[in-house]
C-alpha cells in the first residue's frame, strides 16, 4: 500500500520495530564474513566447512540479497574438462584487454577453480544442467553432460546457468552448516588490535537497520565481501535505482571501513563515462540487444533490413551459427575482450554511419522471430527468466503484458543515447564500480589484505569480475582465513575504539539539523562530476579534496536520521564521502593519463608512459594518506605461487590441467 | 460524499513501483523480509498488504514478487520512463510495458 493513502485514512502511524539504539549485542566467532552475497556466503560455507564457528552479517536478506541474488545466466570464463583453454590463457585474455591493470591473483584463482565451485554448487541443489533436456540437440549443449555453453561453442569456456537456483541453495547450504546469519545488519567499522589503524583486525562492529541496535563481533580472521562503491558520479534522488547491475545500497561499505582500519588498495583511479545508474538507462536485458545475456541476437531495422554481423577481421557472418564460432585463425573467444586475439563477433562497426547515410532506419529491434528456434528459446526463455533481475521485471512482466518471443520484435535504444550495455554516456558522467574493473583491495595469493585477520572477496577486490569469480574467491578466501582461524587464540577488542564508533553512528540519531541523506548523495556526486571528471588536473582534484573535506566537517553533522533505516542509508553516505575521498587521492597520485584506466591528466597528458606503467596503491597511516607503487607484474609466476599455496587444495580439484 | 483534500508534500517517484491486490494479499509479510533494499513495512493493521514506504528506493529486482506465496496478490510496476516497447513482426502493431 501507499504510505500517503495509509496516513489519509488511518493517519500517522509508528515506526514497526523496537528501537534499540545503543543497545549492545556481542559475539564472539572464528571467522566473521561481513557480506552475504556470492562471494560472502561462499566464504561462509568454505569457512564452516572446515569446522569453525561463522558469523554472517548482511545489510539485506542472504537468502537473495547481492548483484547475484536474484540470478545469474552465465558462468563464464571457466576453464574445464569439455574444453582444451587453460587458465593462463583465460588471463592472458583479461591482461590483455586491460593493458595489465586486472587482478591476475584474483582471476587466476577463479580460472582454477571456478569449475569446481560450479560442481559444488551443483551439489548443494542449484541447477547447473538441462536435466528436463530442454535444449536437446542443440550445439551449445554436451549431450553426454547436458551441460550449456555460451557465446563460443567450440572452446566451451563459457556456460549457461539456471543462476535463479544459486542464491536459495547457498543459503540453504550456509544454515545446514550452522552459519549464524545476521540479516538487515550493516557492518560500520572493522575493529583493530589495540584500536591502532593498520593493526590486526579483530572483528567489526554493525548496526541493525531495524532496531538500530549496536553489534560487536569479536573474530580470528574476517573477510570483507561488501562489493563495490556506487552512486560515486551518479545518483538520482528519485528513480534510483532501475538500470544498475548491483543493488544502489552497495555504497562501498567495506571499502570506506578496509581504508579507515588502514588496509591497502589500487587501482582507485580507475573509472567510465557510462550511463547505468544515472537513471536514463532501460531495464536491465529489457530491450533488444545482441549483447551478452542476448548473444548471438539478430537485429534489424525498422523497415526489416538485417544488421549485418562481421568476425574480427571484418568479414561479414552470413548465418546464426558463425556468430558463435571463432573466427578463422582465433583459437577462442574471450568473454567481453575487444582484443584482436580474442574479439567476438559483433554488429558490424560501420553501423553509425549507415545510419547516418539513411542505410538503416531507426529504431533497431531484435529479431526473436527470426532467430533459430532453440537460439530464440534459449535466449528469452532461459537467458533473459535467469539472469539477475530479469525473472520477474523482464520475463513475466513483458509475457503478461503480451509480449510474445515468436512474433514480436523487442525495440533497442542503441543509438537513441541510452543503451545501457555500450553507450559511452557523457564524460562527467561516470561509474567506479558498475561495470568493468574497478578499485579495491589489494591482497596476497591467500586473499589475504595488507592486515593481517582480513581477508577479502569478489567485488571487494580490485578489478574483480562476474559472478563465477565471486564464488570462486569467496571459497577460496573462506578456505584461506579458516586456516588463518585454527592457528590463532583469541584476540582482545579495544572498548574506546568501540565507543568512538558508537558515538559516531548515533550522533546522527540525534542531530535536528535537517540535512537529509538523499541530498549529501546529490551534493558528493556533483562535486565528483566538476572535479574528478574527464578533464583531470592538480588544480580540479585538489579543489574536489577540500569541497569533499568541507561537505565531511561541515555538512555531514547535520544530517539527520529519523529512523533506523535512514540511518543505514546516512551512513552509507557517509561511505561514499570516504570512497570519493580514495578516488580524488588515488587520481592526484597518477601523474600520466592513460587510455586503459579511462584518466586524463590535462596536466600530464602523456598517455600510458612506460614508467607510469605500474599499480598506484593508497592507505591511511596515522589517519594521513600513504601513497604506493606495487610493479605490474607483482603477481609473480601464476601456476608457481598458486600450486605453492594450495597443494592440500590441488589433490581434492577436479578440474585438473 | 466529497474527498477530503489534505495538506500533504509531493510523493517521491516513483511512487507506485509495487501493485498489490488487497483482496488477495494475506498480509503475510514474505515481500518485507525478501526485499534487498527493505522498501517495506508491515501494516499496522495484521493482514493487511506491507506499506511500500521507501518506493524510490526500489531496485526493480521483482524478487518480492518472485517469493510472493498468493499469486496475483502482487506486481512490479514498472516507472513510466522505463517501459519498453516492440513491434509486432509480421502486422507492424506497437505494444508496450
Amino acid at each position: 500500500m501507499d504510505w500517503n493513502e495509509v496516513v489519509e485514512t488511518q493517519g500517522m502511524f509508528r515506526w514497526p520495530y523496537a528501537i534499540r539504539y545503543g543497545e549492545e549485542r556481542k559475539i564472539s566467532t572464528d571467522v566473521l564474513v561481513l557480506g552475504g552475497g556470492i562471494a560472502g556466503c561462499w566464504a561462509a560455507i568454505s569457512a564452516a566447512r572446515k569446522g569453525l564457528k561463522v558469523a554472517l552479517v548482511e545489510k539485506a536478506a542472504t537468502i537473495r540479497s547481492g548483484a547475484g541474488g536474484a540470478g545469474c545466466d552465465h558462468w563464464v570464463l571457466t576453464p574445464n574438462p569439455l574444453s582444451e583453454i587453460t587458465a593462463e590463457e583465460v588471463v592472458d585474455t583479461e591482461l590483455q584487454d586491460t593493458g595489465g591493470y586486472t587482478n591476475t591473483i584474483s582471476r587466476y584463482i577463479a580460472a582454477r577453480e571456478s569449475y569446481d565451485t560450479l560442481l559444488e554448487l551443483e551439489n548443494m541443489g542449484a541447477k547447473v544442467r538441462d536435466e528436463d533436456d530442454e535444449f536437446k540437440g542443440a550445439e551449445f549443449r554436451d549431450e553426454n553432460t547436458k551441460l550449456l555453453f555460451a557465446y563460443d561453442y567450440k572452446n566451451r569456456l563459457h556456460f549457461r546457468v539456471w543462476g535463479t537456483t544459486f542464491k536459495p541453495a547457498l543459503f540453504k547450504e550456509c544454515k545446514r552448516l550452522g552459519v549464524a546469519i545476521y540479516d538487515r545488519t550493516m557492518a560500520t567499522s572493522l575493529l583493530n588490535e589495540r584500536g591502532e589503524q593498520g593493526q590486526r583486525v579483530v572483528g567489526a562492529t554493525a548496526i541493525n537497520v531495524r532496531t538500530g541496535e549496536f553489534l560487536i563481533f569479536k573474530a580470528k580472521a574476517t573477510i570483507l565481501c561488501l562489493s563495490r562503491p556506487q552512486r560515486i558520479w551518479q545518483f538520482q534522488s528519485e528513480l534510483t535505482g532501475f538500470d544498475t547491475l548491483r543493488p544502489q545500497t552497495n555504497t562501498g561499505d567495506g571499502h570506506a571501513i578496509a581504508f579507515k582500519a588502514g588496509a591497502k588498495f589500487t587501482l582507485m583511479e580507475k573509472s567510465l563515462a557510462h550511463i547505468m545508474g544515472s537513471g536514463d538507462g532501460f531495464p536491465i536485458y529489457g530491450q533488444g540487444n545482441p549483447f551478452n545475456t542476448w548473444h548471438p541476437c539478430s537485429m534489424i531495422d525498422a523497415k526489416g533490413n538485417e544488421i549485418p554481423w562481421v568476425d574480427r577481421d571484418g568479414r561479414s557472418l552470413r548465418t546464426v551459427r558463425e556468430r558463435s564460432l571463432p573466427s578463422s585463425g582465433q583459437k577462442f573467444m574471450g568473454e567481453r575482450s575487444l582484443t584482436y586475439a580474442y574479439r567476438r563477433p559483433q554488429l558490424t562497426p560501420d553501423l553509425p554511419e549507415r545510419i547516418k547515410k539513411g542505410e538503416f532506419v531507426l529504431p533497431l529491434y531484435a529479431d526473436l522471430p527470426g532467430m533459430p528456434e532453440e537460439e530464440q528459446r534459449v535466449i528469452w526463455g532461459m537467458m533473459v527468466r535467469e539472469e539477475g533481475k530479469t525473472h520477474i521485471p523482464i520475463y513475466q512482466t513483458y509475457m503478461e503484458k503480451g509480449f510474445n518471443p515468436n512474433q514480436d520484435l523487442l525495440q533497442s535504444y542503441l543509438f537513441l543515447g541510452s543503451d545501457p550495455l555500450r553507450s559511452p554516456g557523457l564524460p562527467h558522467k561516470r561509474v567506479f564500480g558498475e561495470v568493468g574493473d574497478c578499485g579495491g583491495l589489494l591482497t596476497d595469493w591467500d586473499l589475504k589484505t595488507t592486515l593481517e585477520g582480513l581477508y577479502a572477496a569478489g567485488d571487494q577486490l580490485f578489478a574483480s569480475n562476474y559472478h563465477h569469480h565471486a564464488a570462486a574467491t569467496g571459497r577460496y578466501a573462506g578456505r584461506k582465513a579458516a586456516d588463518d582461524a585454527l592457528k590463532l587464540k583469541e584476540f582482545k577488542i579495544n572498548r574506546k575504539q568501540v565507543e568512538e564508533e558508537k558515538k559516531r553512528v548515533y550522533e546522527f540519531t540525534k542531530q535536528r539539523g535537517g540535512l537529509n541523506w538523499k541530498e549529501l548523495n546529490a551534493a558528493s556526486s556533483r562535486i565528483m562530476q566538476n572535479y574528478c571528471g574527464d578533464p583531470k588536473n592538480e588544480e580540479l582534484l585538489n579543489i574536489g579534496l577540500i569541497w569533499l573535506k568541507d561537505l565531511q566537517k561541515n555538512e555531514a553533522p547535520n544530517l539527520i536520521a529519523s529512523d533506523p533505516h535512514k540511518l543505514m542509508r546516512t551512513l552509507e553516505v557517509i561511505n561514499i564521502l570516504t570512497c570519493s575521498e580514495m578516488i580524488l587521492h588515488a587520481c592526484l597520485a597518477r601523474r600520466a593519463s592513460s587510455k586503459f584506466l579511462g584518466f586524463n591528466r590535462y596536466d600530464y597528458p602523456d598517455v600510458d608512459p612506460s614508467n607510469w606503467h605500474k599499480f598506484i596503491t593508497i592507505r591511511q597511516v596515522a589517519n594521513r594518506v600513504e601513497i604506493g607503487e606495487r610493479p605490474i607484474d607483482f603477481y609473480g609466476s601464476l601456476k608457481g605461487n598458486y600450486e605453492s599455496k594450495n597443494e592440500d587444495y590441488l589433490g581434492s580439484s577436479i578440474y585438473r590441467r | 460524499m466529497k474527498k477530503r483534500i489534505y495538506a500533504a508534500p509531493n510523493p517521491v517517484t516513483p511512487s507506485r513501483p509495487l501493485l498489490f491486490k488487497e483482496k488477495k494479499c494475506s498480509g503475510c509479510n514474505v515481500c518485507v523480509e525478501i526485499c534487498p533494499m527493505d522498501i517495506m513495512i508491515p501494516h499496522p493493521i495484521k493482514g493487511s498488504p506491507p506499506i511500500i514506504l521507501f518506493p524510490d528506493e526500489c531496485w526493480y529486482c521483482g524478487l518480492c514478487v518472485a517469493h510472493c506465496p498468493k499469486q496475483g496478490a502482487l506486481k512490479l510496476n514498472w516507472p513510466l520512463i522505463q517501459r519498453v516497447r516492440w513491434k509486432r513482426k509480421k502486422i507492424g502493431e506497437h505494444f508496450r510495458v
